[in-house]
């Protein structure tokens, strides 16, 4: 289990990066590494160039900015762990981000790197589908900008074009009192999740729901964002009942099976683990009646 | 030998002029060409932790990560945890005493591990140590020796600090 | 602080260099010269090859050899590994070849060795040969195999049947034909890998000078691998021999001898330079031997009061594609069903099937723990059945106390009668009921599930048989240096062997364990070895270093006795020399007497003595000496998830004489842990063409520390009389009950799901489906 060869390339910034990626023929972006480098020790990955993006300045940094959270692809799990900038204004990504592998794992995975694996069940793609990220990436054609939503093409495929790379990620952040809650199931502590539920609530004064997000993983080939619970409980009072009976729904939608779960119980999760996310998110709502 | 690159990396406080081949990991490299065996290859995918380094001071994985990227970097393996050749540091001392290690296979990485985690949590619980160590495994001990050893060097670095 | 008690805790000699990262394992080997290995191994599992074209690999830069079948075989005398162990029931040889011939029968069967100057090079030219398969029907379930009709196995053997036997005794069908019930079970059960954290390795090196092969290797078992491959290359024992440096973990599969070893010692012979070849992970799923599927059709007839009578059934074993140990696994587990009850009449037909997959042989434990799954499954459903308490009604069936010695009416796979030769099974069960709180818990369970939790408790008992004969053989000599060096044919791979054997003969010379020096693990050290398997080495080993070191002992002090013009009895050993006792200035070192008996020209030795300060043991007992225990586990179950949570674990084992409790602990939580394993993670699965798909450690889950309870450990010590030391052996122990333990407690929990487990593992959407059917059964119910 030892990598094929390859050339290496670590370019310093982000203008090398894309003008690499503009000529090199079957290139990979390596960030933290925590999935490319078993790919490659497995020889899973063949790829002619290595293109190693942990020498280019000005990708890492986490700031607030224009009621967003602004992330550099380079930015390691382990500096949003213990970021107190995402701990107060992002507490669902601060959630999340325990759940993810293990500390070795951490230290090294990087945003970017998450959010171009694309793993179905990865707690920050989640997260990414959760805010309504938008994902910024560059290219020989300059800047553009991606709406999370948009930004799943396929299984594990983020629609970025061959030239481009992610260089941030923009989350808007909720307004200051509302609930969240990261719940997943996985065999062991730091697994991939078979089943993540991802919420957000903001209730008004009376207890009514005002806005409602829920994101769950590990069901389809990229996180699912089931509008049919969020519209089934805004303008309702939020209620252990009124969860259980909107997550019902989520036992319908599509999923995967794997050696590690069936589609069904995938489905029983999803319903089961959206309820739970739910209630605590709404447990977490500050300040109302 | 497919491209090199020359790198100078800092490994247990010696400083190494080295050229490597660019696809060759961090472990092979710490272990075959700098000799420094101490860090073990369990599954070269990334989950056993056999082979847990810390570079700059932070723990990572060396089957995941390439000898070329060490290039500028310091990285302490475990032959560089001991104060020196006649003394072990407290954490291996407390593996010791009690029984931490079985096969010993799994134990570096164990031990590089917990140097960080004590260094940033000194006074663990032991629900933290075990979560802590969740990313090695070990098919020896059942963890339990490992877990007893990370609290009871807890305490020693304590009161080594207090002096 | 006072010195260490008997049975304390003093460290291990085996510690310092692990922990400063200065062991030396096989993959920490460098040898000038050395060249590196890797295999091209099936992608199917079961083809033809029709042609292996490896020119394009040769032609690689770099690449020293690319060896087939065809390239070893002028260098063997015989071209299989012909190691099962013997056995009247065999139906069919099915031999592994050194390398694949004109087919493979699993995925992972190595096909070609590739020979170059570095892995990674190895692995570029091994993607490089091409072979041409010609793809054939696998078989993947060990039922399906044997119907008729069934493709075959190996595409030109007679059938898939690989060998069949009975065990049993006593008139079975009276007993169930005056049974007041009888009931029946139909059990899967699964076990997986060893996966040791070192994989296996082994460095091959040729020494012309002295026309001699070494072989370091991290098995379990130098002596027969050297006896193995001495046969297959036809070369004697003087000219070949087999090293184990430090070895990460070995749980069974490391004692069987591999075609990774034939294959890279042949390229050593060939190229004339060291050649290393390290396994890796995927390379361990695939090609290092494991446990796996059993399927179990049983019943026992009990009496009213829920006395057994009688037990019978059927097993069908899954066996892989070759034979690479023999019938053990399923001859253990159909041999240890009964032994911790009085069990009247028993009777069971066992199959081995073929499949094409990676052969089967041993996984810590043996077969012992689906022994135990199945009586304990089946004395939960009789104790359910008939309303009696689970724990009594084992009380009731436990072999007593006063029987002991119990002799069982069955024979070991060697021959040997099984009398369970010591021990208090009701008082050992009594114990961790005791501790477990067993009496109380209906009471916690009743308040738990007011509150929607779902607690549940189970038990299990088990008796192992350890220390499996006929000897391990130990030398004890005392050098010119006054250093004792011990030898052993037992290997070691982290049961603290070294630092048993150290403290054993320490013990009997001097108290100095940094006096003692031990080899394990080396042919050249000394001519017989068994191995380190079968919970033996500290009964084994441990006995002849015992012996040893008392001749040792008595031949110095007869020697200083002579020389020092006092009686024996007079005398003491201290460190490293032998004084007067209260006369501290008479005194002689150990190295003064060692160089007395090493002679001088034409001096008579002293006292007569034979020559040499050194003694060899080989004590030779042929009965196993039977540890038992009982763990107790506590889980509770998430009912909207089947998330089984382990809350608490106790066991209580009689391994005899405890010779290091803080070792002995570790051992069995080790099996513990393993056992864990098997019940709710590990599963080594195959799709219907054999493929594994579970194949790196993300899938095939290994528990790790947040799932694994603290382990709470009640000690009995019943010495056994068969050995010198009374020692029975426990590196198996922990993991034979813990399945059946756990098993029953998640029965528990579910039972107001009226949940029924019969297999392992159990994953938590099986569990949910139980919970749903119960849930479907209650509402047609209504």
């Amino acid at each position: 289990m030892k990598p094929p060869p390859f050339r290496y390339h670590d370019p310093q910034t982000l203008g090398e990066i894309v003008g690499l990626l503009g000529t090199l023929e079957n290139a990979k972006l390596l960030a933290g590494g925590q999935s490319l480098m078993p790919m490659l020790n497995m020889r899973f990955v063949l790829p002619d160039h290595v293109i190693d993006l942990n020498r280019v300045e000005g990708l890492s940094y986490i700031r607030e900015s224009g009621g967003a959270l602004e992330i550099g692809a380079m930015t390691r799990q382990r500096d949003l762990e213990f970021s107190d900038l995402v701990a107060s204004r992002c507490p669902l990504m601060h959630e999340a981000i325990q759940q993810i592998g293990h500390r070795q794992t951490r230290n090294r995975g990087t945003m970017g790197g998450s959010l171009c694996h694309l793993d179905p069940s990865a707690e920050l793609v989640s997260v990414a589908a959760a805010l309504d990220a938008t994902v910024t990436v560059t290219g020989r054609a300059g800047e553009r900008r991606i709406e999370f939503a948009e930004f799943p093409r396929a299984y594990m495929t983020p629609a970025i074009e061959a030239d481009e790379v992610v260089t941030s990620l923009r989350l808007p952040l909720w307004p200051k009192g509302h609930g969240w809650a990261f719940v997943e199931f996985a065999r062991r502590h730091g697994d991939f999740a078979i089943v993540s539920a991802a919420a957000l609530i903001e209730e008004d004064e009376n207890g009514k729901i005002r806005r409602a997000s829920l994101t769950l993983g590990g069901i389809g080939p990229a996180p699912v964002r089931v509008r049919e619970v969020e519209q089934a409980l805004v303008g309702q009072t939020a209620a252990a009942e009124l969860f259980g009976t909107a997550c019902e729904a989520c036992r319908k939608l599509d999923a995967m099976a794997d050696v590690q779960a069936p589609a069904s119980y995938r489905q029983h999760l999803a319903a089961v683990l959206s309820r739970r996310a739910l209630e605590a998110a709404h447990a977490r709502v500050q300040g109302r009646g | 030998m497919g491209e090199t690159r020359k790198i100078i990396v800092t490994v247990n406080g010696t400083r190494h002029e080295a050229e490597v081949e660019v696809r060759y990991l961090l472990a092979d490299f710490l272990r075959h060409q700098l000799g420094l065996t101490g860090t073990h290859l369990g599954c070269e995918h990334g989950v056993c932790g056999a082979c847990t380094i810390l570079f700059d001071g932070r723990s990572a994985r060396s089957c995941l990560m390439l000898a070329v990227q060490a290039n500028g970097h310091e990285i302490l393996t475990v032959e560089g945890i001991a104060p020196g050749p006649d003394k072990m540091h407290p954490l291996q001392e407390a593996f010791r005493d009690n029984h931490g290690l079985q096969c010993g296979f799994c134990t570096p990485g164990m031990l590089t591990t917990l140097i960080e985690f004590l260094r940033d949590n000194p006074d663990p619980t032991e629900q933290e140590v075990r979560v802590a160590i969740s990313g090695n495994l070990c098919r020896c001990t059942g963890y339990q020796g490992i877990v007893a050893a990370a609290l009871d060097a807890a305490k020693r670095l304590q009161a080594a600090k207090r002096g | 602080m006072p010195p260490p008690g008997p049975g304390e805790y003093r460290g291990r000699i085996e510690d310092p260099p692990l922990l400063r990262g200065t062991a030396q394992f096989v993959d920490d080997i460098r040898l000038p010269g050395m060249l590196h290995a890797a295999f091209v191994r099936s992608p199917l599992g079961h083809a033809a090859i029709r042609a292996v074209d490896a020119a394009a690999a040769r032609a690689l830069a770099g690449v020293h050899a690319v060896l087939t079948r065809a390239d070893l075989r002028p260098h063997l005398l015989s071209e299989f590994l012909a190691v099962g162990l013997p056995s009247p029931s065999y139906k069919q040889e099915v031999d592994r070849p050194a390398l694949a011939g004109d087919d493979v029968a699993h995925v992972g069967e190595p096909v070609a060795i590739v020979v170059a100057e570095s892995r990674y090079l190895a692995e570029d030219a091994a993607a490089l040969v091409e072979v041409d398969y010609e793809e054939l029907p696998a078989v993947a379930d060990c039922r399906a195999a044997l119907k008729p009709g069934a493709p075959r196995v190996h595409r030109n053997g007679p059938h898939n049947l690989v060998a069949e036997f009975d065990m049993g005794y006593g008139d079975v069908a009276a007993a169930f034909a005056g049974a007041a019930h009888v009931f029946h079970e139909s059990i899967w059960q699964h076990r997986g890998g060893s996966h040791s954290i070192e994989c296996r390795g082994d460095v091959a090196v040729y020494d012309p000078l002295e026309d001699r092969l070494t072989l370091w290797s991290s098995t379990q078992a130098p002596h027969a691998a050297m006896r193995a491959l001495g046969a297959m290359l036809g070369r004697d024992e003087n000219r070949l021999r087999v090293v184990t440096p430090d070895v990460g973990g070995g749980f069974g599969p490391k004692l069987v001898f591999y075609p990774e070893d034939v294959a890279t010692s042949v390229a050593a012979l060939i190229l004339r330079r060291p050649v290393k070849w390290i396994e890796d992970r995927r390379e361990h799923f695939t090609a290092t031997t494991q446990e796996r599927d059993q399927f179990w059709e049983v019943e026992i007839a009990v009496d009213g009061a829920g006395r057994i009578l009688g037990l019978r059934g059927a097993l069908i074993h899954d066996h892989g594609a070759y034979t690479a140990r023999g019938v053990n696994v399923p001859y253990g587990a159909a041999q240890t069903v009964t032994l911790p009850y009085v069990v009247p009449a028993y009777r069971l037909e066992v199959k081995l099937a073929l499949t094409n997959k990676v052969p089967v042989t041993p996984v810590r434990g043996a077969g012992q723990p689906q022994g135990a799954f199945v009586m304990e499954r089946l004395l939960d459903r009789v104790a359910r059945e008939l309303g009696i308490d689970r724990a009594e009604l084992r009380r009731r069936n436990l072999v007593p106390p006063e029987r002991m010695p119990y002799a069982t009416p069955l024979k070991t796979r060697g021959g040997i009668p099984v009398v369970l030769d010591s021990g208090d099974y009701p008082k050992c069960q009594l114990a961790v009921l005791d501790r477990a709180g067993w009496d109380s818990f209906p009471a916690r369970q009743g308040a738990a599930r007011a509150k929607g939790r779902y607690i549940g408790i189970g038990l299990a008992n088990f008796v192992e048989g350890t220390g499996r004969g006929p000897f391990e053989p130990v030398t004890v000599r005392i050098g010119p240096s006054g250093k004792i060096h011990v030898y052993s044919g037992a290997a070691a791979m982290g049961q603290s062997t070294k630092t048993m054997l150290a403290d054993l003969v320490a013990e009997q010379l001097g108290g100095d364990r940094a006096n003692v020096t031990v080899t394990t693990g080396d042919s050249a050290a000394i001519s017989l070895g068994i191995g380190g398997f079968n919970s033996r080495q500290a009964v084994m080993a441990g006995s002849s270093a015992h012996v040893a070191a008392l001749k040792v002992r008595e031949k110095a002090l007869m020697v200083a006795g002579h020389l020092l013009e006092a009686a024996a009895e007079d005398l003491e050993i201290a460190g490293a020399e032998i004084r007067v006792k209260g006369a501290p200035t008479m005194r002689i070192s150990l190295a003064q007497i060692a160089i007395a008996l090493a002679g001088a020209p034409g001096f008579m030795l002293p006292g007569g003595a034979a020559p040499g300060l050194e003694a060899t043991e080989h004590f030779v007992v042929d009965a196993m000496t039977y540890a038992n225990g009982t763990a107790v586990a506590e889980v509770e179950i998430d009912i909207e998830t089947g998330a089984v949570a382990i809350k608490r674990f106790v066991m209580a084992h009689d391994c005899g004489r405890a010779l290091d409790r803080t070792i002995v602990d570790g051992q069995i939580i080790g099996g513990v842990a393993h056992g864990i394993g098997n019940a709710l993670y590990e599963w080594m699965g195959f799709d219907d063409n054999c493929q594994p798909v579970t194949a790196t450690f993300a899938e095939y889950l290994l528990i790790t520390a947040p799932e694994m309870p603290q382990i709470e450990l009640v000690h009995q010590e019943s010495p056994t009389p068969l050995n010198p030391l009374g020692v029975k052996g426990v590196g198996e122990s922990g993991v034979i009950p813990a399945a059946a333990a756990i098993v029953s407690a998640i029965e528990d929990a579910l039972a107001p799901f009226g949940a029924h487990i019969a297999q392992t593992p159990i994953r938590p959407a099986e569990i949910l489906a139980l919970i749903e059917a119960g849930r479907r059964r209650h509402a047609d119910s209504l």
